[in-house]
């Protein structure tokens, strides 16, 4: 049901998607890559954003659009041209224009004539002395009252050509009140010279209401330049005769040529898309996720009947799990959005800062298409934001020192994201200073972070800066504040099961690199055993699996036990003593060793009884149906109906050697 | 029967606006986002009233009058266009294309309902 709060909501999504069409074609614009229909799309934005906001009565956010409006209808009559002054002027307002919009959705007031300063610099640009502010025409002696009305209506022949029909303005104003209707047909032609698309008759009307005069000319609103009118108070003491002055015709000129629409693309009459709320789509997903479940219950019950008991059945499980991964797919499909919706948001946060910094910066954004699950969308916001602004902070130069090194003055950020396989990679470029390795260094060892005599490599050394409370920068800036958030950034995206990343070059730059999952709510898993309970390994994790020999596997003192893979150790955890399972396999060369990677401890191996097998499972969240776990990334049922932990190995191998002593209370775990 | 009405308008906000108050009043209400979409959907099935914007990508409103105009079957059909703040220039070149009336945005749901009757009985 469509409610007014509905469409309020509706009007901010939609002013939302123009304000980032319009920072689009003002990019465009900046950026020499202005088509066609560049400035028109630019002023409709700021066209729609005002004709909805009028309808709610956002007064500041209308009243500044209308100015944009006005100036881009000056640029698209060659009246004035766009210098990069302008387009400054116009991304500046557009900014305000977000604010405003975004107080009128939160409901808060906007710092009274906070726009005001854009407002005159706009104005002034369109040489605009006044700009007319919607007003409603004024009307003039119209609130005049009378008894009654006579009115004389003559249509001109050519009255039906605009689709007005007197019958329906007849009975409107016999909606007003009594009324008496005298036709005149002396115009009409004899029979054989009658035009069927040529008004006639004639109408004197007597309406014997009090009503305003305005009132019974709005009626004639839409024929007032195709006929004679004239309304006369009945009671000439109440007002004296007034006649409408008698009008030209306006004879439509010469209609140009219809433009050729036969080259325009074959448009589907039906429309292109359907809204629906999420919470109806996670619904789906939801009973997709119990339907793999339930699929899987039936796979297994059907792998204990004896082969050949009935194909039939064998072929149709075989079918259902096929359609159910396309099914799964599908609705997964729905869930995701483009990566647009918070990129949008980006170029504004790194005009803002480079501002605030006296740096300049150009943001290229690239592959804003990618589609990802709405829920990473979401969470995509801060960590992107954070990293931005640490390359705006700590990587791009000031103008003067880039010009002294020899690079352009203006530093250049790349944000791109695209899918590789099932994953979404987004990556964050500066060709700033890079990351001083020596610095970063110096600073863990003053912080203790470091021991003094500890060799790292270049990459052990970038790990540092995600360290909790890690800071390199000289001064507290206002801009990234203290370096505290790379720790927290990193936990973001590992929460959302990412991965970041980070490559450098010292005076060349740096490169942050985001690998996220396509969707949150299913995993490719390996089912694993360890002594009764099952856990599951992400696939994408596995590197892979194996049965040490005894003399593969070594003590380490202080390190537990690694096991030697062609020449490299490994570290490796046992599974049943992280969680305190009793009655798995303790010795190495009888259970299963797997070798997983993470992205900032490398491998690892984790013993396990016994490998299950392969499967899709739903992701449950561990959090939500009972409390966070370290080294556990969630939770999922099996086809059997047992509760079966996913385990999150980058967690697993951040954990300290020591076993964690308490499993989760499964009689209490129930997941929905 | 209730009438069938198409909004044509780019805004979604503008075309949910119209066609959630004319709903209310018990028209049929049928959307476009352009000209050229509102054509191709206007000569599949037929409406009793048309209101469009002016402003609009691909086709805008004027040309999308001109052309149902031209359309035997639209030559009767009320065609409304709804104008910003009472643009005089735009209403009387949509008014020449052919156009029964017109609506001033923001208008009021109530002088929208008004309107169409106006124009469709």
């Amino acid at each position: 049901m469509v409610t007014l709060d509905h469409l309020r909501a509706t009007y901010f999504e939609e002013a939302a998607e123009l304000l980032e069409r319009a920072y689009a074609e003002l990019a465009a614009l900046s950026e020499g890559r202005a088509g066609e229909d560049t400035v028109h799309a630019l002023f409709r934005a700021y066209h729609s954003i005002k004709g909805g906001g009028g309808a709610f009565g956002f007064t500041r956010p209308v009243g500044l659009a209308h100015v944009m409006e006005t100036l881009l209808d000056l640029v698209r009559e060659d009246r004035i041209t766009v210098a990069p002054d302008l387009l400054a002027l116009l991304l500046r307002g557009t900014d305000m224009l977000a604010d405003l919009l975004a107080a009128e959705r939160d409901g808060v007031a906007a710092t009274p004539g906070v726009e005001a300063g854009i407002l005159d610099a706009l104005e002034s640009a369109a040489k605009i002395d006044h700009i007319a502010r919607e007003q409603a025409a004024p009307v003039q002696a119209a609130a005049a009252i009378a008894d009654g009305w006579r009115i004389e209506f003559r249509p001109h022949p050519g009255l039906f050509r605009s689709a007005n029909e007197p019958l329906h303005i007849l009975r409107e104003l016999a909606g007003l009140g009594p009324v008496e209707v005298v036709a005149d047909p002396s115009r009409l032609p004899g029979i054989n010279r009658i035009d069927p698309e040529e008004a006639y008759l004639s109408w004197t009307v007597t309406l014997r209401a009090a009503v305003a005069r305005a009132q019974v000319q709005d009626v004639f609103e839409f024929v007032i330049d195709d006929c004679d009118l004239s309304i006369d108070a009945l009671d000439d003491a109440t007002e004296p005769a007034a006649t409408m002055a008698e009008r030209p015709v306006a004879t439509p000129t010469a209609e140009p040529a219809p433009p050729d629409i036969a080259a325009a693309p074959n448009a589907s009459p039906l429309a292109q898309s359907v809204r629906v709320d999420v919470a109806k789509i996670d619904r789906l997903v939801n009973l997709v996720g119990e339907l793999v479940i339930t699929q899987a219950m039936l796979a297994q019950h059907e792998a204990t009947l004896p082969p050949d008991l009935c194909p039939g059945l064998t072929r149709g499980l075989e079918t259902l799990s096929q359609h159910l991964r396309e099914l799964q797919d599908g609705v997964m499909a729905i869930r995701t959005q483009p990566v647009r919706t918070v990129f949008s948001r980006m170029p504004r946060l790194v005009r803002e800062v480079a501002g605030m910094l006296g740096k300049d910066v150009r943001l290229v954004v690239t592959g804003e298409g990618t589609e990802i699950d709405k829920t990473v969308v979401e969470q995509l916001a801060d960590p992107l934001t954070h990293l931005l602004r640490n390359a705006l902070d700590h990587g791009i130069e000031p103008p003067d020192a880039r010009e002294a090194l020899g690079k352009p003055r203006q530093g250049i950020i790349q944000l791109s994201a695209e899918q590789r396989g099932g994953r979404i990679i987004i990556e964050i470029t500066d060709d700033g200073r890079g990351i001083d390795r020596a610095r970063v260094l110096a600073r863990a060892r003053e912080r203790g972070l470091v021991s003094a005599e500890a060799t790292l490599s270049e990459s052990e050394i970038d790990e540092l800066i995600f360290l909790p409370g890690f800071s390199t920068a000289e001064t507290v800036s206002a801009v990234s504040g203290r370096g505290v958030g790379m720790d927290v950034v990193r936990r973001n995206i590992e929460a959302l099961g990412g991965r970041i990343r980070l490559e450098s070059r010292l005076g060349h730059g740096s490169r942050f690199t985001l690998t996220l999952p396509l969707t949150l709510a299913v995993l490719d898993g390996l089912v694993v055993s360890v002594g009764r309970d099952a856990y599951i390994l992400p696939i994408a994790a596995i590197v892979e699996s194996l049965r040490p020999r005894r003399e593969d596997v070594r003590d380490v003192v202080g390190h537990g036990q690694v096991i030697a893979i062609r020449g490299s150790y490994v570290p490796l955890v046992p599974l049943h003593t992280r969680f305190g399972v009793a009655g798995a396999v303790n010795d190495y060369t009888r259970g299963i060793v797997v070798i997983v990677e993470t992205d900032h401890s490398g491998q690892i191996g984790l013993l396990v009884d016994d490998l299950v097998g392969q499967q899709q499972v739903v992701v449950k969240s561990l959090e939500a149906n009972w409390r966070r776990v370290d080294g556990i990334g969630g939770a999922t049922i099996l086809g059997d109906g047992r509760v079966a932990l996913i385990l999150d190995v980058a967690g697993l191998a951040a954990l300290p050697a020591v076993a964690i002593p308490a499993a989760p209370p499964r009689a209490h775990l129930h997941l929905h | 029967m209730a009438k069938r009405v198409m909004t044509v308008d780019d805004s979604r906000t503008m075309r949910e606006m119209v066609a959630f108050t004319l709903r209310q009043a018990g028209y049929e209400v049928s959307e476009a986002e352009d000209g050229v979409k509102a054509l191709a959907a206007l000569k599949a099935a037929p409406v009793d009233v048309v209101i469009t914007d002016l402003n609009m990508p691909n086709m805008d409103g004027v040309t999308l009058i001109r052309q149902l105009r031209a359309e035997p079957r639209y030559r009767s059909v009320p065609i409304l266009m709804l104008t910003t703040e009472g643009d005089a220039a735009k209403k009387a070149e949509g008014k020449g294309a052919g156009a029964t009336g017109w609506l001033v945005k923001p208008f009021d749901p109530a002088k929208l309902i008004d309107v169409v009757k106006r124009v469709a009985g």
